[in-house]
C-alpha cells in the first residue's frame, strides 16, 4: 500500500478534463515562455472562448495546470471586465456608454433595449438568446452611437431600429444551442 | 497652416496600406535601413531628444528624455511596451494607424527599441481592437520575413522580438504601470513610483513605456530630421519654464455632435475651433456648441467662449482644463445637458476605479452618487459643493492617489462646476423646487 499523500497527477488528470483538450494544449505552449505566468490573462480568454465564461471548477483547473496561485487566478477573473463568471446568453449585446455615444443618444437606446428584452444590465433572457451589457467606449466614436452583438457593430443606431436589430439574430438562429 | 503634409496618415487611405509591398513602395523602411547598424543607438535617443518631441498618449512626457533615464550598459534585457490600450472615452486615433498602416506603427517600434536597446517589444493591445490584432500580428509576419525583424534584423547584430499582449477590457491598463502589471499575467493594478519603469519596469527590468503614436512620429523624425518635426507646431511659452513646447504633427478625433466625425492630421496648436469647422464641418444641426471636451474624457470641458483654445500641449492647461490629453474632441451642442455628461463621466471612472487608493474609489463612487440623486430629483444646491470638494481633492495633484486615474475623474467635475455651475444650478431648482434633502436612501453602486 502506498503511503504518498503526493495526489499531483490526479489533480492534473482532474483538471485536464475539465478544461478540453484545446486549453490544455494552449497552456502547454504557454510552459515554453520565459515568463508562463505572464500568460494567464491569454489562457483566461482561450477558456472563455471555449466555454463562453469562467466557472469556479475551470478557474482552479487553470490554476493547476499554469501553476499559478488559485487566488491570483480569481483575482484576475474577477478584475477584468471582459471575464465573465456566470453563463451568457447565446449572443451578447454591448451598448457603448462612452462619452461619444453617450452624447449621441446612448441613452435612450439603453431603455429601449430593456424595454424590449424585459431585462437590464448585466442579465439575460429568460429564453438564453440575449444577455445586456454596457461597455466602456468601444474606440469607434466616428460611429456613435454603436452597438454591439456578438461581433456585429451596429453604427449610429437609433431606438426605434433597435427592434429590427433584435429581430435579425431571432431569425437567424434554428435553437441549435451549445 | 496652408503647406502641412500629413506624414502621420499619408498612407491611410492607399489600397491595401496594410500591406508590406504598398508600404515600401512608399517609403517604408528606408529610414530603419538608414539607421539600424549605420546611427548608433545613443545618437537616435540625441535625435529625438532633439527634436522635443512630446508623448501622444495623453501625459505629454518628452519622449527622448524619458529614454535617456535608462540604465547606461545594463546587461539586459530591457523591454519597450507599446501602448495601445487606448481607452481613454472618446478616442480612437490609434486604432485608425494599427488598422490601416501597422507596418508604420512597426517600424516606430523598432527603431525606438533599437535606441533604447530594447531586446523585446510587447505591443499591450485592447481586446475590443480585433481587427487590429489581425494587422499587426500579420504584419509582423511579414517583416520578419523581410529581415526587419527577428534574428539580426538586416544583417546587423541587433535583434528584436515583438509581442502581442491582448488585454480584457479595464481602463486603467492604459496607465503605464498598471500596463506592465497586466503583461505580467496580474491585475492592473498600478504601482507606486518610485521605481519608475525606466529603472525597475516589467518584470523588474528597465522598461520604456510610449504610445502607438509616439512611436509613429520617431520614424518621421528620423527620417526627414529635427529641424523639419519643429518646423510644425508651437515653441514654447517664452515664460513658462515647465512648458517643453508642442512641435510635429498629430492626429485629432473629432466625435460627438459633429456632421463630419473622424480622425485628422494637422499641426499642433490648431485651434478647437477651427478643427470643428474645417475637419468636422461644424456643429451637427446648424447648432452651436455648448462645449468640448478637448483631448478625451479627463480633460474637462471646454466652453463655447474657450473655442479658439489652441490644441497644444499647453492650450488647454490655459482654459482650465487637464491638458491636450489625447487630442480627440467630443463635442456637445448647446441643447445638451451639462448634468448627463456629469453623470455618464462620475459613472465612468467609478467603475473604472481599480480601488487602490481610498480617495480614488471612494470619490468616484460618491461623485456618482451625487449625480445619481441630482438626476433622481433629489438633488441640493449644496451638493455642487460637495461635488467640488471632490473634485478637488482627489487625484495625484493633491498627493492623494499612486494614479492619474483619478486626477482625470476630477477634471470633468471641476471644469463642469467652474464654467457650468449656473446651469447645473437650475437643474437642481427645476427638478427639486423645494430644494430640502429628503434622507431616502440612495441608490447602491450600479454597474454599469
Ligand atoms: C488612467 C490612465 C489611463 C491611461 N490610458 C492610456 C492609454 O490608453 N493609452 C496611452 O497611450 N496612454 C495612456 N495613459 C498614459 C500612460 O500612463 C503613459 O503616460 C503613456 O503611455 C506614455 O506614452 P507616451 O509618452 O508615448 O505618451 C493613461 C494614463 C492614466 C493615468
Ligand atoms: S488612483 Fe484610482 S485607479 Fe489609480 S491606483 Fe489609485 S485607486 Fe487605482
Ligand atoms: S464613445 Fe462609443 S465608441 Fe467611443
Amino acid at each position: 500500500m502506498s503511503t504518498s499523500t503526493d495526489n499531483r497527477s490526479q489533480v492534473e488528470a482532474q483538471s485536464r478534463e475539465v478544461l478540453g483538450p484545446k486549453v490544455v494544449e494552449f497552456i502547454e505552449q504557454c510552459h515554453a515562455d520565459p515568463e508562463p505566468a505572464g500568460k494567464l490573462i491569454a489562457v483566461l480568454h482561450e477558456v472563455q472562448a471555449e466555454f463562453g465564461y469562467l466557472a469556479p471548477d475551470h478557474l482552479d483547473a487553470v490554476a493547476q495546470l499554469l501553476r499559478v496561485p488559485a487566488a491570483k487566478v480569481a483575482g484576475v477573473a474577477s478584475f477584468y471586465h471582459f471575464f465573465r463568471l456566470t453563463p451568457r446568453g447565446r449572443h451578447m449585446i454591448n451598448l457603448c456608454l462612452g462619452t461619444a455615444c453617450y452624447v449621441k443618444g446612448a441613452d435612450q437606446i439603453a431603455h429601449r433595449l430593456q424595454d424590449e428584452l424585459g431585462i437590464t444590465f448585466g442579465e439575460t433572457t429568460p429564453d438564453g438568446m440575449f444577455t445586456l451589457e454596457g461597455t466602456r467606449c468601444l474606440g469607434t466614436c466616428g460611429l456613435a452611437p454603436v452597438m454591439m452583438v456578438d461581433a456585429d457593430v451596429h453604427a449610429q443606431v437609433t431606438p426605434d431600429q433597435v427592434p429590427g436589430i433584435l429581430e435579425q439574430y431571432l431569425r437567424e438562429d434554428k435553437p441549435d444551442r451549445q | 497652416m496652408p503647406d502641412f503634409e500629413p506624414v502621420l496618415t499619408a498612407n491611410v487611405d492607399k489600397e491595401d496600406a496594410h500591406r508590406l509591398t504598398v508600404y515600401e513602395a512608399g517609403g517604408g523602411y528606408g529610414t530603419l535601413r538608414r539607421v539600424v547598424g549605420q546611427m548608433s543607438p545613443g545618437d537616435v535617443v540625441q535625435q529625438v531628444q532633439a527634436s522635443q518631441l512630446r508623448g501622444r498618449g495623453g501625459a505629454g512626457f518628452p519622449t527622448g528624455l524619458k529614454w535617456s533615464f535608462l540604465p547606461k550598459d545594463h546587461p539586459g534585457p530591457i523591454y519597450l511596451c507599446v501602448n495601445a490600450d487606448e481607452s481613454e472615452p472618446g478616442t480612437f486615433c490609434n486604432r485608425v494607424l494599427m488598422e490601416a498602416d501597422p507596418h508604420q506603427v512597426l517600424e516606430g517600434i523598432i527603431l525606438s527599441a533599437y535606441a533604447t536597446r530594447a531586446s523585446t517589444a510587447y505591443i499591450y493591445l485592447r481586446y475590443e481592437y480585433p481587427l487590429s490584432l489581425q494587422r499587426l500580428q500579420a504584419a509582423i509576419g511579414e517583416a520578419r520575413e523581410a529581415g526587419y525583424l527577428g534574428k539580426n534584423i538586416l544583417g546587423t547584430d541587433y535583434s528584436l522580438e515583438v509581442r502581442i499582449h491582448r488585454g480584457a477590457a479595464a481602463y486603467v491598463c492604459g496607465e503605464e504601470t498598471g500596463l506592465i502589471e497586466s503583461i505580467e499575467g496580474r491585475r492592473a493594478w498600478p504601482r507606486i513610483k518610485p521605481p519608475f519603469p525606466a529603472v525597475e519596469g516589467l518584470f523588474r527590468k528597465p522598461t520604456v513605456v510610449n504610445n502607438v503614436e509616439t512611436l509613429a512620429c520617431v520614424v518621421h523624425i528620423l527620417d526627414r530630421g529635427v529641424a523639419w518635426f519643429k518646423s510644425i507646431g508651437v515653441p514654447p511659452e517664452p515664460d513658462n519654464p515647465r512648458d517643453a513646447g508642442s512641435f510635429g504633427p498629430k492626429m485629432f478625433g473629432l466625435s460627438g455632435h459633429v456632421n463630419r466625425p473622424g480622425c485628422y492630421e494637422a499641426p499642433l496648436g490648431i485651434s478647437c475651433g477651427e478643427l470643428i469647422d474645417r475637419f468636422g464641418e461644424g456643429v451637427w444641426k446648424d447648432r452651436r456648441a455648448k462645449a468640448v471636451v478637448p483631448g478625451g474624457l479627463s480633460t474637462g470641458l471646454l466652453s463655447e467662449r474657450e473655442l479658439d483654445t489652441p490644441m497644444d500641449f499647453a492650450g488647454p492647461i490655459r482654459a482650465g482644463c487637464l491638458g491636450l490629453g489625447t487630442g480627440c474632441a467630443v463635442v456637445l451642442d448647446e441643447t445638451y445637458p451639462i448634468l448627463d455628461f456629469l453623470h455618464n463621466s462620475c459613472r465612468f471612472f467609478a467603475h473604472e476605479s481599480c480601488g487602490q487608493c481610498t480617495p480614488c474609489r471612494e470619490g468616484t463612487a460618491w461623485a456618482l452618487r451625487l449625480c445619481q440623486r441630482i438626476r433622481a430629483g433629489r438633488g441640493r444646491l449644496v451638493d455642487l459643493d460637495l461635488l467640488a470638494e471632490i473634485g478637488d481633492t482627489i487625484g495625484v495633484m493633491p498627493g492623494t492617489t499612486i494614479c492619474g486615474l483619478a486626477d482625470g475623474a476630477a477634471w470633468p467635475i471641476k471644469t463642469a462646476l467652474a464654467k457650468f455651475r449656473d446651469e447645473l444650478e437650475e437643474s437642481i431648482r427645476q427638478t427639486n423646487p423645494q430644494g430640502y434633502a429628503r434622507t431616502e436612501p440612495v441608490e447602491a453602486l450600479n454597474t454599469p
